[in-house]
Formats: C-alpha cells, sequence, structure tokens
C-alpha cells in the first residue's frame, strides 16, 4: 500500500518537470528562427502542459486537501516546486532550449516507458499516453542537435556552448532519494540512477553523430527536490501565477 | 460572346474576356491557368497580407501566453496560436502558388512593403483581451473568410474552408472566456466590458473603409475575389454579434447602436477612420514592436536555418558517397 505523502510528492515532481518546461517553451512563441519551429515548439510545448495537468490533477487527488491542478500551479512558491533544475533554466539561444530539450526527452522517455510498468494503474496510463508525445519530441530535439552540431561553423560552436552551459545541471536528473527508493520499491516508480548508462550511451552516440565534445563531468548542482532552486524559478512563477495572486477570488 | 481561337495565338485581349467568362460562370481559377496579372497582383497583396496577419497575430495573444489565468486556459490559447501558426504556413503555401517565394514574401513584410491586419496594432492589456480577441477579432475574420470560401482563385478558396474551421472553434473559445469573466467577480466584469470597449471599434474596422472610399473593391468584386462588399460584411457582423454582447450584458461602446426595424439591422455609429489611417500608417500602440519582433526572430534565427541548410546539404552528399 502506497503511502499517499510519499506519491503525491513523485507525482508532483513529474507534473512540475512538464509544467516548467511547457511554460519555458511557451515563451519562445511568435519568436522561433522559423515558422515550422513556430509550430513545433508550441506543439510540445502543449504537450507537456497536458502532461503536468494529467500529473497534478493526479497528484491533487491523491493529497486529498482539496486542492486541484490550478492550485498546485498557481499557489505554490518557489521553495515548494520540485521541477529539475535543468528545466527553469532560461530559453538562451535556439541551441540552448534545443540541448535543454534533448537531455530532458532522452532522460524522459526512459523515465516513462518505466512508468508504463507501473503498478500504479492510473500512473501508468497517464506514462502510455505520454511516452507517445515524448519519442515525438525525442526526434525533434534529436534532429536539430544533429543539425545544428552537425551544421555550420558558427552553429556548431553555439550548439557546444548549450552542451557545456547545461551539463551540470543533468547528474541530478538520476539522483534517488528516499521518496525514490521507496516507491521504487512498491514498484510504482523507476530506478532513476539504472537509467543513467541507456541515457549515457543514446545521448553519446548522437553527439557523436553530431561532431560534438561530451563534456567531462567538472561540476553539479543539485537541490530542486528539496525545493532549492536557481534564482530563475522566481521570475517564472511569479510571471506564471500572477493572475491567480492578484485576484484570488476570480474564476477563469 | 464567345471567343473563338483559330490558330493558337490568344491575343491578351481575348485571354482575358476567356478569363471572366469563367470566373462569372462559377469556375474557379487553378494555379496553371491563364490569369491577368492584375488578379494575379491583387491575390498575391491580398494572400500575403492575410498570412502576414497569422503569424504577427501570434504576438498579441503570446503575450498572454505565459500569464494564462489556469492550466486549462494555457493549454486553449496554446491550441490556438499553433493554430494560427498552421493557417500562416497554410496561406504562405497558397500564395506561392502565384509564383512568390515565402522569402520574398518576408522580405516585403519585414521592409513594410507588405502589410498586415492592423488590428494586431493595438496591445493586449488584460487577460479580457484575449477572450474579446476570440470573440470580436476572429468573429470578424470569419464573417470576412467565410465570404472568401467561394473566391474564384481555388487554392485561397480551398485554404479558407480549411481555416474557417477551426476559427470558429477559435471564437466560441474567446466567448467562453468573455462570458465566465461576464459572470465573475466585479473585477472581472469591468475587464470584460474595458475589452469589449477597446476592441470593438478596432474589430469593426477589419472589413476596411466604407464602399464609397474603397476604389479597389469594385474590380476585386468583378473578378470574384471579393463576393460581398466592406460595409454589406461589417453590417452582418454587428447584427451577429450585437445579441451575443448582450447575452453577456455588456455594453457595445456606441451611443448610436440601434436596431432598425425597416431594415431589420441594426444602425451604427460612425467609425474613426482618422484612427485607422493612423494606426495602417504606424502610429498604433504596438506597430514598431510588432514589427521588430518579427524582424528579430527572423534575422535572430537566420544561423538556424544556414545550418539546417548546411547539415541538409552534407547529408545529400554523403547518400551520394554512400550509393
Amino acid at each position: 500500500m502506497t503511502d499517499n505523502n510519499a506519491l503525491f510528492e513523485y507525482l508532483l515532481r513529474l507534473g512540475d518537470n512538464s509544467l516548467i518546461l511547457g511554460q519555458r517553451l511557451a515563451e519562445w512563441c511568435g519568436h522561433a528562427p522559423i515558422l515550422e519551429e513556430e509550430l513545433a515548439l508550441t506543439n510540445i510545448g502543449l504537450d507537456l502542459v497536458g502532461q503536468s495537468r494529467l500529473l497534478l490533477t493526479y497528484a491533487a487527488e491523491v493529497e486529498g486537501a482539496g486542492r486541484d491542478e490550478d492550485m498546485l500551479a498557481f499557489h505554490r512558491d518557489t521553495q515548494a516546486w520540485r521541477n529539475l533544475l535543468l528545466l527553469e533554466q532560461p530559453n538562451g539561444d535556439f541551441a540552448k532550449t534545443i540541448a535543454r530539450q534533448f537531455f530532458f526527452d532522452n532522460f524522459q522517455y526512459l523515465q516513462f516507458e518505466g512508468l508504463c510498468q507501473s503498478k500504479d494503474d492510473r500512473l501508468a496510463a497517464i506514462a502510455a499516453k505520454s511516452l507517445k508525445e515524448i519519442t515525438y519530441h525525442l526526434r525533434h530535439s534529436t534532429n536539430w542537435v544533429l543539425r545544428l552540431g552537425d551544421g555550420t561553423t558558427e552553429s556548431h560552436e553555439k550548439m557546444q556552448i548549450a552542451i557545456d552551459e547545461l551539463w551540470g545541471f543533468l547528474p541530478e536528473m538520476f539522483d534517488m532519494d528516499e521518496i525514490d527508493t521507496q516507491l521504487l520499491a512498491e514498484g510504482v516508480g523507476v530506478d532513476l540512477a539504472a537509467l543513467k548508462p541507456r541515457w549515457d550511451e543514446v545521448v553519446n552516440a548522437v553527439l557523436l553523430e553530431a561532431t560534438l565534445e561530451r563534456p567531462e563531468d567538472t561540476w553539479s548542482v543539485r537541490g530542486s527536490r528539496e525545493g532549492k532552486h536557481s534564482e530563475h524559478l522566481g521570475y517564472l512563477l511569479a510571471e506564471m501565477q500572477f493572475l491567480q495572486r492578484a485576484y484570488p477570488d476570480a474564476k477563469w | 460572346m464567345d471567343v473563338v481561337n483559330t490558330d493558337n495565338e490568344w491575343t491578351d485581349e481575348e485571354l482575358e474576356i476567356a478569363f471572366q467568362n469563367k470566373v462569372d460562370a462559377e469556375q474557379r481559377i487553378e494555379p496553371k491557368d491563364w490569369m491577368p496579372d492584375r488578379y494575379r497582383q491583387t491575390l498575391i497583396r491580398q494572400m500575403s497580407q492575410h498570412a502576414h496577419s497569422e503569424i504577427v497575430g501570434m504576438l498579441p495573444e503570446g503575450n498572454w501566453l505565459t500569464r494564462a489565468p489556469s492550466l486549462k486556459r494555457k493549454a486553449v490559447l496554446m491550441a490556438k496560436i499553433q493554430d494560427e501558426g498552421g493557417h500562416g504556413l497554410y496561406l504562405y503555401s497558397a500564395t506561392e502558388t502565384l509564383g512568390i517565394s515565402r522569402d520574398e514574401m518576408y522580405e516585403q513584410l519585414h521592409s513594410g512593403k507588405a502589410k498586415y491586419s492592423s488590428i494586431f496594432n493595438y496591445p493586449t492589456l488584460t487577460w479580457a483581451d484575449v477572450g474579446a480577441i476570440g470573440w470580436l477579432v476572429d468573429g470578424a475574420a470569419i464573417t470576412n473568410q467565410i465570404a472568401l470560401c467561394r473566391c474564384s482563385y481555388g487554392p485561397y478558396a480551398r485554404a479558407m474552408v480549411k481555416i474557417c474551421k477551426e476559427e470558429s472553434f477559435h471564437q466560441r473559445q474567446g466567448y467562453e472566456i468573455m462570458m465566465t469573466m461576464a459572470q465573475g467577480t466585479a473585477e472581472q466584469r469591468e475587464m470584460a466590458q474595458d475589452a469589449l470597449n477597446r476592441w470593438w471599434w478596432p474589430s469593426l474596422m477589419m472589413f476596411g473603409p466604407n464602399d464609397t472610399n474603397s476604389p479597389q473593391s469594385a474590380q476585386s468584386m468583378k473578378w470574384k475575389i471579393k463576393r460581398q462588399s466592406n460595409d454589406e460584411l461589417r453590417q452582418k457582423f454587428v447584427d451577429a454579434t450585437v445579441p451575443q454582447a448582450k447575452f453577456l450584458n455588456l455594453r457595445i461602446p456606441d451611443d448610436d447602436l440601434v436596431w432598425n426595424e425597416e431594415r431589420k439591422a441594426h444602425d451604427f455609429g460612425e467609425i474613426d477612420w482618422v484612427e485607422f489611417k493612423n494606426v495602417v500608417k504606424g502610429n498604433g500602440l504596438c506597430n514598431r514592436e510588432r514589427l521588430k519582433a518579427r524582424v528579430d526572430a527572423h534575422d535572430g534565427g537566420k544561423w538556424v536555418r544556414d545550418a539546417a541548410l548546411a547539415y541538409a546539404n552534407k547529408q545529400k552528399l554523403r547518400a551520394v558517397d554512400a550509393a
């Protein structure tokens, strides 16, 4: 029998990941380098917001405290958020957005592939639906890593810089804390540490084909699961939550 | 009179008569058909302006995407903006059948030679504006576009059929935002009324100048590019929208608006054409920002497009080497 607090926390992590990245992608609207990418980035962002709604709704039900997806999205402050640090990083240039997406899509693919086998039926169903979308996201970001890495000298440089800038945010993805361990033992969650070799294999292959260098593991930052975020999240939330905070009595 | 083609040598005059006969017979003109150069140019101007409007139109609504007040509203708005990008793509393709490239059209937009709908030079100041845009701006667009579904140029007419289906969906969504707000708190009601106040007249301006001041209209009607006059379409929109505003219990900002039993239509006040011209001329609140956003996205994205091209060329060479 899963302890509700642990499951709530676990679902929150998954839902927050999708929502914060979806929010970042929404910022691209109207500013993408080509119309086709305008469509693709909005499309991926929309998928992610959709995933977050399923996960946060479920999380709120598990919590049983009368909250819903919007209470969770719009009425939690920075330290209550559980999204990976990688995902709250600013969009930067197109290469940075693609690097962030590529690293996460690969991780998310493996994680959700595992979650499809979850003993929690509802989580398994959400994962199965999401995995189809993630497969598409992964193809998109992989293709762009190849195009930018193996494109022009300028794009190659920009892609390499983007990878280097984000590299230290990646180890956190594979951390296992008590909640992860507990849910893994119950057959609900995924062994994140065990995903690392497969993630490495795919990422290494793409970087090689894209003529890009895999950075040395010289730095890493962590803390999102304890609510320790970078300074970027506060601004993101201030913008995202403004209306709900300013007019708390309103229904939209 | 039928044109008799004796030796396969058609004069331009004969071709033009044959063309007009075809138009009059309600036959669609297709890309490979002969068409008068002015017909081609008129369509390029109108269709590319339409495509540009879809793309620039992503900006005022995109302005609220990160601030949408619920996850559902965020998702719906995202889907809508994505549709608009798709409409832009579709219209650029349709315009390309007339022998102009998307790059040339971008160049015309970015240099200011080609226009986009002046409505998008108004700012979105509150969330209610997103509702008002869906309800009024998309509503006006649909009124126009339904008429264009019977346009004489096949690719344009077909694009309109496809686009109208999605647009009506957007309009209902916009109206639903307004409805929620009109029935919400006092502050929300105020926002909804304020949005209607600011978007009403600009929406009426979307139909263009009065018929008496629209010199190109007659030719467009003759060519059946246009099927109904500006004023006819505007009237249709007003008559459809007034009851919708009533249902919301919101007031349309026009003291002269009154039902005319004799005409079975609404009389309404005179549009401020000075403001209209002013915004078209570049003096709207957002003209510069909108254009700059597009130019920056395009120029800033050049290295990305260059990379995609370089990569595609390398892949082609590799395929040849491998063969």
